[in-house]
């Protein structure tokens, strides 16, 4: 489990002659922390809706006498919006084994797949919100209702700031290539993209199905 | 509420004349003070013509030693501003008996005790802890930086921009007057309507980025930028609970993101999370807020164990006794750390079961911590002790911790909470911690690496007589609490009926008039040592003889740390090498690769100001310019792919050149 | 986090090990920033995967006749299995990537997460139901000391 780079070298016992500073050194790599230190802000923000789903555990029953899940959730449409992220999500693995080759065409047509599909999410979800507000239950309504729209919306707001982010590399992928600061920008994004499928998961599990299960 | 037009209210939203405070000549003469140092400070930068210097040398440098450096710049002036606050409330409660009403009224007392709080944790001990880190972690591992340097530095500013946006609420409008956790329903629009909760909240948040930020930082260069042969077992253990800070501050900070988000969107939006009505629940908040709550003071506490380990070991002049059990205990200490929130809230009615499990898991913190006592004291035992400043700071704190730690596992007893809860016994217990566990610690640290940072000692003298106005004054203010708790005095009065506790209120004060003593000579060290530079300098680089390897390169260090990357073979590498007769390198010099500078984070920090600005008195013309703004500034940053020099070799050779010439002239 | 203390703990033991041989590691570590992106095998087996995953308590929650209970297993067991297909699949995990800290981490997280979702659920419940007896959901009566009517719960059996 240890860092293989301090732990995993077969001892050499020398000792007498001790090598106490490196003098032909090789330049740590720009970016090597980067997809560790990406990936413990993930965790940071698995976290955030971590506390979202626990208060909709606490309060997701507090209807205040308003409309229940019942009332409100269509599956068919988070049926649909679920294979939104899923198509989303192979598209965005498929633009990596692009870039693992090089092929900087196919991996901006990938992408651009991608942010159709995360753009089509966004549009549903926002349809039922909207339809939501329009018959009155609105985030104001009861405990319950704050609970769900301020997790699916963070959910939503985060694919959002997700889309604007897969906009900006694609025009950077434009301008400068695959070279490595974009490979490693594109591998952030992807990381942040799967998780936000992972989200979704607990997301309709807890939210929409266990809703309708009341 | 006047009428304004509602186009002034479209410019200005909620902020009216009325909103400064004139009426308060209190704030007046606060204000006319700062204003007065603050011109002052800027037309000696002017004078002198530092303004491009401290721009392109600090402001928007990615040198961890000066970010580390400026955390502590910031810590310290805010200590002052929330020990103002800590002052004014001692003369309030010791002034108010007898049908007096004290000096204050209720609603600048309560702004005052809520600032203290919030300042004292958020924006004194925060960024002196993180400085500290910031500091010495790279140090100490043997790297030239952190993992991610213009992170750093935005870290920083927005750590800043949070300070900012709090002292914005001492002259414009009004801070929140609900206790430093600012518990709904109270906290609420319908009991909290004015601007003081949202500048509570939004200074917090943005804050908090920058705590978070810097957390996976630190945590991500401790994990992957340690010298060759340092394993997890051999780093020093500042580092170690360093790392385990970080962990905390990784895993809690998003909580209170996310509760703070929750709690602003029920006074923005309108929504039921902890209103009374449509089913919210108040006492979720509390519940929430604690789980960051509990870790927040690990997250304080856990640095100041590994200093009092350094200082300990070096101080004796030998190993640290019981390192692995040492590590093994911060890590215990981490974990449990979740396991125990509930212990703010035994009285919120969550029933025997639920108040005995966490009432059992509180104790049980305590044995980790004993644990790390016994390792202090058994490294003293036989050492060969020089009782220098950090380590009379060090017996100081294990006096008084072991006290504040003992009353904490009274406050672990439910039943015995449900007498001592919300009293000034537990104002007592957590100062006692605090004061004596992280400031203390602080104190050991700022007397101990201060030479690393500057190349020469801090006075001796006056420290020494700031650490026993310090330690004095502690008690006096404190011991007071204790016995005015047990008389069932609760927390945050103002007003108080019995003439005979006015003789504890007394004492207290006077004990806060003897720390207000320490800090002034805290503030004189600094400046006599540093009129007295010359003849406290330290060429060697290890004034100590230190056992780390931030004391293996020159004070301070230069830009690039060390010219060659360190390799380890044990525990206390730097003493290992000493005692193996180590030789400098003294040729090879290579190019070393560097981050650049960049303003980026001071320019979207300064547009956080205006986004929270703009968003307490509702004008939202401000709050979206500034939103675009921090998107547009950032997006704008990803397009510069140049963000790296080298310090050309001969550069380096020059450098160490005259630190070899420094060193032979030393000895 | 202890686990790994004491792995490391056995490798202090060993002797110290030479510069050079360190350099090369370092030097591998560079060139192979570690990320393995997966093939289209991978990404195809864990799409398959997802869809059957997500297909199956969809179905039953909207078409099912099992009983609730046995639904409410079968919903949670495919989100649980199905969020380890994303982690393996599409998110690359194992203990092999960042030399073993992104697993760790993720270890980490969910034991916290865990502890929050849990904690909190088990505190609010016995706060409910020790401070608002006769406060229930819909007016079903007031708390026995048997288990709770109403939407709480229904949120502990989750």
């Amino acid at each position: 489990m240890a860092s293989a780079v301090n732990t995993a070298n077969p001892a050499d016992t020398n000792s007498d002659e001790l090598v106490f500073y490196l003098q032909d050194e090789h330049e740590h790599a720009e970016g090597s922390s980067t997809a560790l230190g990406f990936w413990v802000y993930l965790m940071s923000d698995c976290l955030i809706f971590a506390i979202l789903f626990a208060i909709y555990g606490v309060l997701g029953s507090s209807y205040a006498a308003g409309p229940g899940p019942q009332d409100l959730f269509e599956l068919e449409l988070v049926a649909i919006n679920t294979a939104m992220l899923l198509f989303s999500s192979i598209t965005y693995g498929f633009a990596m084994l692009q870039m693992d080759k090089g092929n900087v065409r196919t991996t901006q047509l990938w992408l651009a797949i991608t942010g159709v599909f995360g753009l089509a999410f966004l549009g549903i979800e926002l349809y039922e919100f909207h339809h939501l507000i329009e018959i009155g239950a609105t985030p104001q309504r009861s405990a319950f209702l704050s609970a769900f729209f301020t997790l699916v919306g963070t959910h939503g707001l985060h694919v959002t700031f997700g889309i604007i982010w897969l906009v900006t590399l694609m025009v950077q992928v434009n301008m400068h290539g695959l070279i490595p600061a974009n490979r490693r920008r594109l591998m952030c994004l992807s990381m942040f993209w799967h998780f936000l499928d992972v989200i979704w998961i607990g997301v309709f599990t807890f939210v929409y199905l266990m809703g309708m299960l009341r | 509420m006047p009428d304004t037009s509602p186009l002034l209210t479209a410019i200005f939203g909620r902020l009216t004349l009325e909103s400064i405070p004139i009426h308060e000549p209190i704030l007046i003469v606060t204000f006319i003070v700062v204003a007065l140092g603050g011109l002052g400070l800027v037309y000696t930068l002017y004078r002198y013509k530092l303004w491009g210097f401290l721009w392109r040398e600090w402001f928007t440098t990615v040198d961890h030693k000066k970010i580390g450096i400026m955390y502590m710049v910031l810590g310290i002036v805010m200590l002052l501003r929330g020990f103002a606050d800590a002052v004014m409330m001692r003369l309030q409660q010791a002034m108010a008996f007898n049908g007096s009403e004290g000096y204050l009224n209720a609603h600048h007392y309560d702004q005052i005790f809520t600032a203290h709080g919030v300042i004292m944790i958020f924006f004194v001990a925060m960024p002196l802890v993180t400085g500290l880190m910031n500091f010495v972690i790279p140090l100490q591992i043997g790297a030239r930086d952190v993992s991610f340097p213009f992170l750093n530095n935005f870290s920083f500013w927005m750590t800043a921009a949070g300070a900012v946006i709090i002292m914005i609420s001492l002259f414009i409008g009004e801070f929140a007057q609900t206790g430093w956790l600012a518990y709904p329903p109270l906290s609420g629009i319908q009991y909290s309507p004015g601007v003081g909760v949202d500048y509570y909240i939004w200074g917090l948040q943005v804050a908090g980025v920058g705590t978070t930020l810097s957390g996976i930082n630190l945590l991500v260069t401790i994990v992957k930028m340690r010298a060759p042969g340092m394993t997890m077992m051999k780093m020093p253990v500042f580092t170690w609970t360093s790392l385990c800070t970080n962990v905390l501050i990784v895993a809690t900070f998003p909580v209170l993101t996310a509760v703070l988000v929750l709690l602003s969107l029920d006074r923005y939006v309108g929504t039921n999370f902890f209103t009374n009505d449509f089913g919210g629940n108040p006492m979720m908040y509390v519940n929430l807020i604690w789980i960051w709550g509990h870790p927040e003071v690990y997250i304080l506490i856990l640095p100041a164990f590994g200093i009092f380990s350094e200082v300990v070991s070096t101080f004796s002049g030998k190993r640290l006794f019981g390192y692995t059990s040492m590590v093994y205990a911060t890590v215990v200490i981490t974990i449990l750390s979740y396991l125990v929130w509930l212990h703010h809230f035994f009285t919120m009615g969550s029933g025997a079961s639920v108040n005995s499990f966490f009432g059992i898991t509180t104790m049980i913190i305590s044995i980790p911590t004993g644990a790390k006592i016994f390792n202090w004291l058994f490294t003293m035992y036989r050492g060969r002790i020089r009782f220098e400043l950090p380590m009379m700071w060090t017996v100081a704190f294990m006096l008084t911790f072991v006290i504040g730690g003992m009353t904490g596992v009274m406050l672990a007893i439910p039943p015995a909470d449900f007498v001592l809860h919300n009293s000034l016994f537990l104002v007592a217990h957590f100062h006692n911690v605090i004061i004596g566990g992280v400031l203390f610690g602080l104190f050991a640290g700022i007397n101990y690496w201060f030479p690393k940072a500057f190349g020469f000692k801090l006075d001796d003298f006056w420290g020494k007589l700031s650490f026993w106005f310090w330690v004095i004054g502690f008690w006096v203010a404190f011991a007071p609490l204790y016995v005015l708790g047990f008389m069932g005095v609760t927390r945050r009065l103002r007003v108080f009926e019995d003439p005979s506790l006015q003789i504890w209120f007394q004492i207290a004060a006077f004990g806060a008039f003897l720390v207000a003593c320490g800090i002034a000579c805290f503030l004189v060290q600094i400046a006599v040592s540093i009129w007295r530079r010359d003849s406290l300098r330290d060429l060697s680089g290890d004034p100590w003889n230190g056992r780390t390897l931030e004391w293996a390169t020159s004070s301070p260090p230069p830009d690039y740390n060390f010219a060659f990357t360190p390799v380890i073979h044990d525990n206390d590498a730097f003493a290992d090498m000493k005692k193996r007769g180590h030789k400098r390198p003294l040729e090879g010099f290579r190019a070393i690769h560097m981050p650049s500078n960049t303003a980026t984070g001071i320019y979207i920090a300064g547009l956080s100001v205006a986004l929270a600005f703009g968003l307490i008195w509702y004008m939202w013309w401000l709050a979206a310019l500034s939103f675009v703004g921090i998107l547009a500034v950032s997006i704008a940053h990803t397009f510069n792919y140049h963000r790296d020099f080298h310090i050309p070799a001969d550069t380096v050779a020059a450098t160490e050149a005259t630190r070899t010439k420094l060193l032979t002239a030393g000895h | 986090m202890s686990q790994h203390a004491h792995t490391a703990a056995a490798n202090a033991g060993n002797q110290t090990k030479t510069a050079e041989k360190h350099a090369r590691d370092n030097a591998e570590d560079l060139h192979d920033e570690g990320h393995n992106h997966g093939s289209y095998t991978s990404y195809i087996t864990g799409f398959v995967l997802s869809v059957i995953l997500t297909a199956i308590p969809f179905w039953l929650v909207m078409h099912g006749t099992l009983d609730k209970n046995w639904t409410v297993f079968i919903v949670m067991a495919a989100a649980v299995v199905q969020i380890v297909v994303h982690m393996v699949f599409f998110l690359h995990m194992n203990a092999k990537s960042e030399a073993g800290w992104s697993l760790m981490a993720l270890f980490f997280t969910l034991i916290i997460v865990v502890i929050v979702l849990a904690g909190s659920l088990w505190v609010m419940f016995h706060l409910n139901a020790n401070m608002m007896p006769g406060m229930e959901m819909d007016g079903q009566g007031p708390v026995t000391s048997n288990p709770v009517p109403g939407g709480d719960a229904e949120q502990q059996s989750q």
